[in-house]
């Protein structure tokens, strides 16, 4: 019993210096986000390799999502003749929700894990303990710029995600199930808000960008340097970023619209 | 004045000392060995003296300065003059060879892209890999890997430059190639060079001056000389590479004939 107790308290105090360092780690990189104006081809290069190279499983999935959502939706709407307001459906789902969060948790998956092993890697090949030793600090050169260019990628592959999924709905809504398309447009422009709505989007990926590179980039950073580490660490931004999205896309939803 | 002197070094990893009072002088412009069995600390004494580390108690100085009192800048400043070759190369594996030899200088200096060039072909041209400068770390074997390490920790002209186990796992021919590498640039650039390792004949090869670490302490220091004629039997044990003498060749516990009795009521 007393053993339990103890190892809870260790397990406790742990956590808590994980959390600590994880702070002191996201301080020191956003010191390091001024000197990247004068570098952009530093993360230029990581935007390519998170964002652009996210773009097509992004853009695959939300085709698909969108056109279960018409399908769904359509379905649904039709048993009390609304089948009309297919078009609000579909795009307040996705620009409320599916968007930012789908997107999120593919981002994690494609783009967060590769920045794990990728810095991991760096960690266990003494890469970076290298940089210390040439007097670069690893955590500006190297954590800095997929920082940045995780926090910009995001709320852009979010927004890719939502509008190729409108585009999936209006396929099958007005292609195969014969939705009036103007009406499919017109209800989604009148009802979907700018501020209410998009912009409320916009900001729930701009807080997941952030939040799922924090996790990948510290947990490659702070990885034990051991194969074995390295993947568990891989692991670990994957599970711990879909829970941080999904917990947060409660806080941000009761925040953004739940009239609290 | 040496250009590095420590002074009664403590460090410890948990419980275990690392280092228990140890003293070491590393005198400018020579190359100074150390050495001892896998596990003594070699590795960590050289991050201690990088300033990655910090001891427990004792200092080390460089120059005068003393690496653990500096702000962090002044620590990057100092570490621009310093090379260290990690052991396994530590390339940046992103970077081609070329990329990886110009790293330093495009981090710290301003030169125009053409003189970078220049500069990085003279080291290249140094260690005899010009011609492979647009090969990427992958492509490399562990010797041409260090020979880059080696070019690119000379880049921006230190004052010293630290080996960590350099002759590991290098055929004979890399192996000279190495020893001959680390004693010209030396006298050539006149750098000082220490060179930690626990290959005996290697070391005492190029070294001006050894230290042999064990048990956290300096056990013996002398030229290549001196420490062969040593009595010490510990001295004796490593330079003649026997297997058991005062480091014994088994982890210690309980005895051999004890363990086969008891083996039925193994807790
Ligand atoms: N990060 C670390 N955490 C805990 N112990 C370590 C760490 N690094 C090295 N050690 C321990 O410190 C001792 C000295 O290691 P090291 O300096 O690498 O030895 P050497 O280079 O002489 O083989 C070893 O026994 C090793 O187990
Ligand atoms: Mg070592």
């Amino acid at each position: 019993m007393i053993g339990f107790i103890r190892s809870l308290g260790r397990w406790g105090l742990g956590t808590l210096e994980r959390l600590g360092r994880g702070h002191i780690f996201l301080m020191h990189t956003l010191a390091g986000l001024p000197g990247l104006f004068l570098r952009p081809a530093l993360v230029i290069q990581q935007l390519f390799s998170l964002g652009v190279l996210s773009v097509l499983i992004v853009l695959i999935s939300g085709l698909f999502v969108g056109m279960v959502l018409g399908l769904q939706g359509y379905n649904t709407l039709v048993d009390f003749g609304a089948e009309e307001s297919l078009g609000v459906l579909v795009s307040l789902s996705l620009v409320r929700e599916l968007g930012p969060v789908v997107t999120a948790l593919l981002f994690a998956g494609r783009a967060g894990s590769a920045l794990t092993a990728e810095v991991g890697l760096m960690k266990s090949t003494e890469q970076l303990s290298g940089m210390e030793m040439m007097a670069v600090d690893p955590v500006r050169r190297v954590i800095a710029p997929r920082f940045l260019a995780g926090f910009i990628s995001m709320p852009l592959l979010a927004a890719m995600f939502s509008a190729i999924g409108v585009i999936g709905a209006f396929i099958v809504g007005h292609g195969l199930l014969g939705v009036d398309e103007g009406a499919f447009w017109s209800q989604m422009q009148t009802k979907t808000d700018w501020y209410g709505d998009v912009m409320n989007g916009v900001i729930k990926s701009i807080v997941f960008g952030f939040v799922v590179t924090w996790i990948a980039l510290y947990e490659g950073y702070d990885a034990t340097p051991t194969s074995e580490g390295v993947g568990r660490a891989t692991t670990r931004t994957v599970v711990h970023s879909a829970f941080a999205i999904l917990g947060l896309d409660f806080v941000l939803t009761a925040l953004m619209f739940g009239d609290i | 004045m040496p250009l590095i002197k420590i002074r009664d070094l403590h460090f410890y990893r948990g419980d275990r000392a690392i280092f228990n009072g140890v003293d070491i002088d590393i005198d400018r412009g020579k190359v100074t060995a150390i050495m001892g069995p896998s596990g003594t600390g070699k590795t960590t004494l050289l991050r201690l003296i990088g300033g990655q580390l910090r001891p427990d108690q004792g200092y080390i100085e460089i120059d005068g300065q003393n690496v653990h009192k500096l702000s962090r800048s002044k620590l990057y400043e100092l570490r621009k003059r310093m090379g260290m070759l990690f052991q396994s190369g530590a390339l940046l594996t992103d970077l081609n060879v070329f990329d990886n030899v110009a790293f330093p200088l495009r981090e710290h200096t301003k030169l125009p892209e053409p003189l970078i060039r220049d500069l990085v072909l003279m080291k290249l041209q140094a260690v005899g890999l010009r011609n492979a400068r647009k090969l990427s770390p992958s492509e490399l074997s562990g010797g041409m890997a260090r020979r880059v390490a080696l070019a690119r920790a000379v880049a921006l002209d230190p004052m010293m430059i630290m080996y960590d186990e350099p002759f590991t796992g290098q055929d004979p021919i890399s192996m000279g190639t190495l020893v001959n590498l680390i004693r010209r640039i030396n006298d050539a650039m006149g750098l000082t060079s220490i060179v930690v390792s626990h290959d005996v004949a290697e070391a005492s090869q190029i070294a001006d001056e050894i230290y042999l670490l064990s048990g956290g302490k300096v056990i013996e220091k002398g030229t290549p000389e001196e420490l062969k004629k040593s009595s010490s039997q510990w001295v004796r044990q490593f330079m003649d590479g026997l297997p058991d003498g005062p480091v014994p060749f088994h982890y210690p516990g309980s005895e051999f004939d004890v363990d086969l009795l008891q083996s039925e009521h193994e807790s």
